[in-house]
């Protein structure tokens, strides 16, 4: 690449309004800061300065409403289910989940005799991207992120054709 | 520092009601006591100053499972400024005559520390403790079913609609319960 001197004049970039919104979502997710076991310790070293989330855009929020992606870091009891369901719903839309090691992909080792533990956080919110390892370590997270960009990247927006969808659907259930 | 010999011949002449017997098979020798006298006893360990047990290190809920149809209690005590310990075991039956949970007095008014300590035993274990001033679960949900540590103990299907086995697989029918539609 040529170097270039800024002038200041004003250049154009030629794009359509989906992949700008899109591009503006994958560059600025915001992942509710919490943590359940011992996953969220190699997450907040994700954070932190040597792998540094915040070069890809990506920094904690201290409320679910400023959220745009939960990752469930860490082992799901049930008597914590209700709340991530609660903290789940609390999030605006367009939002996601990365599932973040064993626990929360399939109860892990939990599996057969954890009385306690959900099998899989998908059993009470839909997941996006699933991160295997016990805990994985900061590059698979990382991975995980990249992975949920393509995923938003790759993203036609369904929700008018949804919407239009669900609403003729809706007429006809009020028509029968 | 005072030696077991002398906390059992201490306590076995203080209660001569009670069946107290010492088990030193192990290395950490124990003074087996009925389960009915466990809170006297533990005020007059916690209260006499030969003894002055100020400290409840541990309690420990064991289940012996339904063939020998006991449980076992075992409470740590320690002696900070004596620098001694004792341990104190107590055997009873898993269920009442009428099936319902076993029942032990409580310690708790005596060192604050038991209160969690049995509040976590009944909570895993099923045993309640007579005269505990908030007997709760501490660490399942409130309206979990049954006790899990207990040998005969079976996990519920569902709860709040989710299938707590692993084969049971994620696909919900709609739920039964009322309050989850």
């Amino acid at each position: 690449m040529s170097e270039r001197i800024k002038t200041g004049d004003g250049g154009i970039i030629l794009t359509n309004a989906e992949d700008l919104m899109n591009w503006a979502r994958l560059s600025s997710l915001w992942p509710m800061g919490f943590g359940l076991a011992c996953c969220a310790i190699e997450m907040m070293a994700t954070y932190a300065a040597n792998y540094d989330l915040e070069r890809f855009g990506i920094m904690p929020r201290p409320s679910p409403r400023q959220s745009d992606v939960m990752i469930v870091a860490g082992t799901v009891t049930f008597k914590m289910a209700d709340r991530i369901r609660r903290l789940y719903e609390q999030m605006p839309e367009p939002r996601y989940v990365i599932s973040m090691g064993s626990c929360s992909n399939c109860g892990g080792p939990y599996w057969e005799h954890g009385y306690h533990v959900v099998k899989g956080v998908d059993r009470i919110i839909p997941v996006d991207v699933y991160v295997p390892g016990c805990p994985p370590r900061p590059e698979a997270l990382i991975g995980g992120f990249m992975k949920l960009q393509e995923k938003i990247r790759g993203k036609q927006e369904a929700a008018p054709q949804l919407f239009l969808e669900m609403e003729a659907a809706g007429q006809q259930a009020v028509l029968s | 520092m005072i030696t077991f010999q002398e906390i059992t011949d201490i306590v076995t002449s203080q209660f001569p009601e009670y069946a107290i017997s010492p088990d030193t098979k192990n290395l950490q020798p124990a003074l087996i006591v009925p389960a009915q006298g466990i809170a006297a006893i533990c005020r007059f360990l916690h209260e006499d100053e030969r003894c002055y047990f100020d400290y409840l290190a541990c309690i420990t809920a064991i289940d012996h499972g339904v063939a020998a149809d006991t449980m076992e209690l075992i409470y740590n005590l320690t002696s900070i400024p004596y620098g001694s310990d004792l341990a104190l075991k107590t055997v009873f039956a898993r269920n009442t005559a009428e099936g319902t949970l076993p029942s032990v007095p409580t310690v708790s008014h005596i060192w604050r520390t038991a209160d969690w300590h049995e509040r976590e035993a009944f909570d895993l274990m099923g045993i309640t403790f007579d005269g505990h001033p908030d007997l709760r679960r501490i660490l399942l949900p409130e309206d979990w079913e049954g006790h899990p540590l207990r040998k005969d103990y079976n996990a519920q299907e569902r709860y709040h609609g989710i299938y707590v086995r692993y084969e049971d697989g994620k696909v919900l029918e709609p739920s039964s319960d009322p309050d989850r539609v």
